[in-house]
């Protein structure tokens, strides 16, 4: 990357003997919409407040614009954040709120009034400046939060599950809110969530952190269809991960033999005796009355789970593995109890490496 | 009444068996202070029997110069207390609740301490400290006294008061670019500062009304107005000291009552927006 | 690759400027004393009443002496009295409180602290005007004929009972007041819907739930009725003595310090095993004491 907003190079966090963050190097472009996301517990939110500067780093070396800032206040920072909870005062009018930030820098009073405002009217907030945040909804106090923070013009803006609180409805359409926001103020975001369709929905790339570690970083696009880990796929989206040995490798196609039968799967740099992973998302398994040339899956058809927009079909398999796929309308050709053969097409499948982490564990 | 179900009527027949049982608490609560405002009128040197109605000792009151220096000496003591005590409170509450630091569950422990112990053990105790330093008995020995109990009051009233998310407030002034003085004046002291009254409120009312520290540390030439009642009550009360107090209950009921209004207007307002 | 070790030294102003000052204070002011009265009473009276840095178990031998022990125990007594009609007469109290709707309950609360905010002197003070000899009681009782000639109600052990009720009722009923008051409607429907009669779900969920604010109560009333001696002064008019009295006269006209100091710790020693006791069952951060 020529030049990064943010660089992270080495960032460790110890709580005590708590092991939050572990060896992180990221770096961030300008303008980039980069998510942290991961279950709870993986150091995401670490790693942001460390940014903003609320934690300190046990060791290595973060950087604003090549400039290193693990020395400074967190009122030093030329970034901002978006609080999971808004953290709006409670003392404060929606205009108090967001003058804030400027009225600290002592900003000329009418300047700060014709900032405020625009901002209010960016956010679609004009007419609420004299109330209290009390008396907004959910969605009003998210609208101010991410006002009060871009009112400063920040380098950066961090922000933090910032539509955790929201209902359903009212997350997705601020999520297309924002990122047409970013889009049109071209500021760097970098945005933490546990929630995979709002990270495949808004970033440029998404970083899966487990455990303090980042487990993969790319597009969405990438890493829906490529997930790197065998942590990834079972992270993003709904698969069925098989782990096996490669027994046979032939122009790009392997045999892999798991607990539960043989299967076919795409994958390049693999060896006969590797031990991998095979990944398949529900809507590409497929099963048969039949048994299909290289499959020996075999299963029994146990249940119709109704999920309004697709009907999903568990398939219990002879090791205790529960696969399941998805079609718009219930499988009609089976009913449960019937054995079935699971197969799919090699090429939809992906195989998946053993990372050095899993050969420890 | 027959559309009442059995139920509603034990319900009902329950709420008044318990309204009439509060009044009798309240009544048996109040009785004192009601005798005490009747005393006040009595037209007796001495409070021994009631002799007829007087308004005189409302007029002598102010003749009594022992009587009123010990209040103005009380109410000096009470607002020095007050205000050292919810300094010291204030700023300690939001340390012992923001920071950890070793001895930090002992000192929590310690502000127990003289808010459960009895009053006269720790008069005792810092009574023969200060003899032992050698620090005369006065002013400065009642002051220390009072802070001792009133700062570990402020300190509990405070902490119960700093909400879950104060943290969070904090780091988001500090992350808008105020440093932690400005914080704290700005977005801190206000979120808390209902607490911080009413811990000036409960800090005034103590040392205001104290007597077994202020008795046991006071030096002999000037008495708080509790001091001076205790060693009236040798020989009797007399009915200017209850015309006192009688006024003392009034101004504090005026200023809750001023304050309730105040609370509801400001209330009204907001919720006009 | 070069490692970067955070500076600590920034982080430790704001801390020590804040909880510094408390911490001090708390030290200067409430530890060292308190643990300088343990030292004197293990010294030595001097014969002026002045003490002597020689060790000795005197005072605490003194304190069994019968007079003193009789003190001591009529103390308890009258604190455990004192105590047990509090939360009888204060739990169904806090509990009708607390079932009222909340603004209501807020009064009524406000309510109970006024007395507690006039002079509590002139308050038990007022008790004696009531009750004396020729005081409204003693008047209406002649007049109706109810009895011959004035009884004598003041200076006695009931009375003084009464002023200490009346002083520490609230205290009893506060803390009892907000755990009832948190306790959830749901929970006794709950015990209700799984066909608890009212009594029962008294016993096996309001009173176990409630019990951390009894607990509370007992202490905040037990312990300060132990150590006061200004309701015994009032209206006991020098002849109903507690432990609090002979302590004060200790240090005052008497001059024993060393016995002063052991009865003091007398009182320390009970605190800390009701304190001991109820920090087996709930935190101490969570007693509510205002």
């Amino acid at each position: 990357m020529n030049n990064p907003i943010i660089t992270l190079e080495g960032v460790e966090k110890k709580f005590g003997n708590n092991h939050v963050v572990k060896h992180m190097n990221l770096e961030i472009a300008e303008g980039e919409f980069l998510t942290l996301l991961g279950p709870s517990g993986c150091g995401k939110t670490t790693t942001l407040r460390m940014i903003a500067g609320f934690e300190e780093a046990t060791s290595g070396i973060i950087k604003v614009e090549g400039e290193r800032i693990e020395d400074k206040e967190p009122f030093q920072r030329n970034v901002n954040t978006v609080f999971q909870n808004y953290a709006l005062f409670p003392h404060m009018t929606v205009f108090q709120n967001v003058a804030y930030g400027l009225t600290i820098k002592k900003v000329p009073k009418k300047e700060i009034e014709e900032r405020v405002m625009e901002m209010l009217r960016m956010v679609q907030l004009e007419g609420y400046e004299k109330r209290k945040p009390d008396a907004l909804s959910g969605g009003q106090k998210q609208r101010v939060a991410i006002a009060r923070a871009l009112v400063n013009r920040p380098k950066v803006l961090l922000l933090d599950e910032p539509l955790g609180a929201l209902d359903l409805k009212l997350r997705k359409q601020m999520q297309i809110e924002l990122k047409r926001l970013q889009k049109k103020l071209g500021i760097t975001f970098i945005y933490v969530t546990h929630d995979q369709e709002e990270a495949l929905t808004m970033s440029d790339r998404i970083a899966i952190m487990r455990d303090g570690r980042i487990e993969q970083m790319a597009s969405p696009k990438e890493i829906y269809e490529h997930p790197a880990t065998r942590f990834v796929a079972g992270f993003i989206g709904e698969s069925n991960i098989f782990d096996g040995k490669v027994v046979e490798a032939k122009d790009g196609c392997l045999t892999v033999e798991t607990d539960a039968g043989c299967l076919l799967v795409q994958g390049e740099d693999f060896s006969v005796g590797e031990e991998m992973h095979v990944s398949i998302r529900s809507e590409y398994l497929e099963v048969s009355s039949s048994p299909v040339a290289g499959f020996t899956l075999q299963g029994t058809v146990k249940d119709f789970i109704y999920q309004g927009s697709v009907v999903k079909t568990a398939v219990d398999l002879p090791n205790g593995q529960e696969v399941k796929y998805s079609r718009f309308e219930q499988d009609q050709t089976v009913s449960p109890g019937e054995k079935v053969y699971v197969f799919w097409r090699p090429e939809k499948a992906v195989a998946i490496k053993k990372t050095e982490q899993e050969a420890v564990e | 009444m027959d559309a009442m179900s059995r139920r509603a009527k034990k319900e009902r027949r329950n709420r008044i068996l318990g309204d009439v049982y509060a009044i009798l608490v309240y009544a048996v609560l109040y009785i004192p202070i009601a005798v005490m405002m009747a005393f006040s009128f009595n037209n007796q040197r001495y409070n021994y029997y009631w002799n007829g109605f007087t308004t005189q000792w409302y007029g002598k009151l102010l003749n009594n110069s022992a009587l009123l220096s010990s209040l103005w000496y009380s109410l000096f003591i009470a607002i020095l207390s007050t205000v050292i005590s919810v300094a010291i409170g204030t700023i300690g509450a939001l340390g012992l609740k923001k920071y950890e630091f070793r001895g930090k569950k002992a000192i929590n422990n310690m502000l127990y301490i003289p808010i459960i112990v009895p009053e006269i053990v720790m008069a005792v105790a810092l009574l023969v400290i200060f003899m032992n330093v050698g620090l005369s008995l006065g002013l400065g020995s009642i002051l220390i006294g009072h802070c001792t109990f009133c700062i570990p009051y402020a300190v509990v009233t405070i902490k119960g008061r700093i909400s879950g998310d104060s943290n969070t407030l904090e780091e988001a002034s500090m992350d808008l670019g105020a440093n932690r003085v400005q914080t704290f004046f700005r977005v801190t002291l206000p979120n808390i500062f209902p607490g911080v009254m009413s811990a000036a409120f409960l800090s005034f009312t103590l040392s205001f009304d104290d007597v077994v520290m202020s008795n046991m540390l006071a030096g002999a030439r000037q008495s708080t107005l509790p001091v001076l009642i205790l060693s009236m009550n040798k020989s009797g009360i007399t009915p200017d000291v209850n015309a006192l107090t009688t006024i003392m209950i009034l101004v504090i009921v005026a200023a809750m009552i001023l304050n309730n209004i105040i609370q509801g207007a400001l209330k009204k307002k907001r919720a006009n927006y | 690759m070069s490692t970067y070790t955070a500076p600590k030294k920034k982080n430790l102003l704001p801390k020590i400027a804040m909880a510094g000052p408390v911490s001090v204070w708390m030290i200067l002011f409430v530890t060292i004393p308190m643990l300088y009265v343990i030292f004197i009473s293990f010294m030595s009276r001097g014969v002026f009443g002045d003490v002597v840095y020689e060790f000795s178990t005197e005072s605490y031998s003194t304190i069994l002496d019968p007079t003193y022990f009789q003190v001591i125990l009529k103390s308890l007594k009258a604190a455990g009295l004192t105590t047990v009609l509090c939360l009888l007469i204060g739990y169904p109290f806090a509990y009708i409180i607390a079932r009222k709707p909340k603004d209501v309950a807020a009064k009524m609360i406000t309510l109970l602290m006024i007395p507690f905010w006039t002079n509590s002197l002139m308050r038990l003070n007022s008790w004696l005007l009531l009750f004396q000899t020729s005081g409204p009681v003693n008047n209406f009782l002649v007049n109706t004929g109810i009895v011959d000639k004035p009884i004598s109600f003041i200076y006695t052990d009931e009375l003084v009972l009464i002023g200490l009720i009346t002083n520490m009722l609230p205290f009893a009923v506060l803390p009892m007041y907000s755990t009832i008051e948190k306790l959830e409607k749901s929970m006794l429907e709950a015990s209700a819907d799984l066909g608890a009669n009212p009594r029962t779900t008294f016993c096996r969920i309001t009173l176990p739930i409630t019990f951390p604010g009894i607990f509370s109560a007992i202490i905040l009333t037990f312990i300060p009725s132990l150590g006061i001696y200004t309701v015994t002064d009032m209206l006991g008019g020098g002849k109903v003595l507690f432990i609090g009295n002979i302590i004060k006269n200790q240090f005052g006209s008497i001059r024993n310090w060393p016995l002063g100091a052991a009865l003091s710790v007398l009182l320390i020693v009970v605190t800390m095993l009701l304190i001991f006791i109820y920090t087996r069952f709930a935190k101490i951060e969570d007693m509510e004491v205002v």
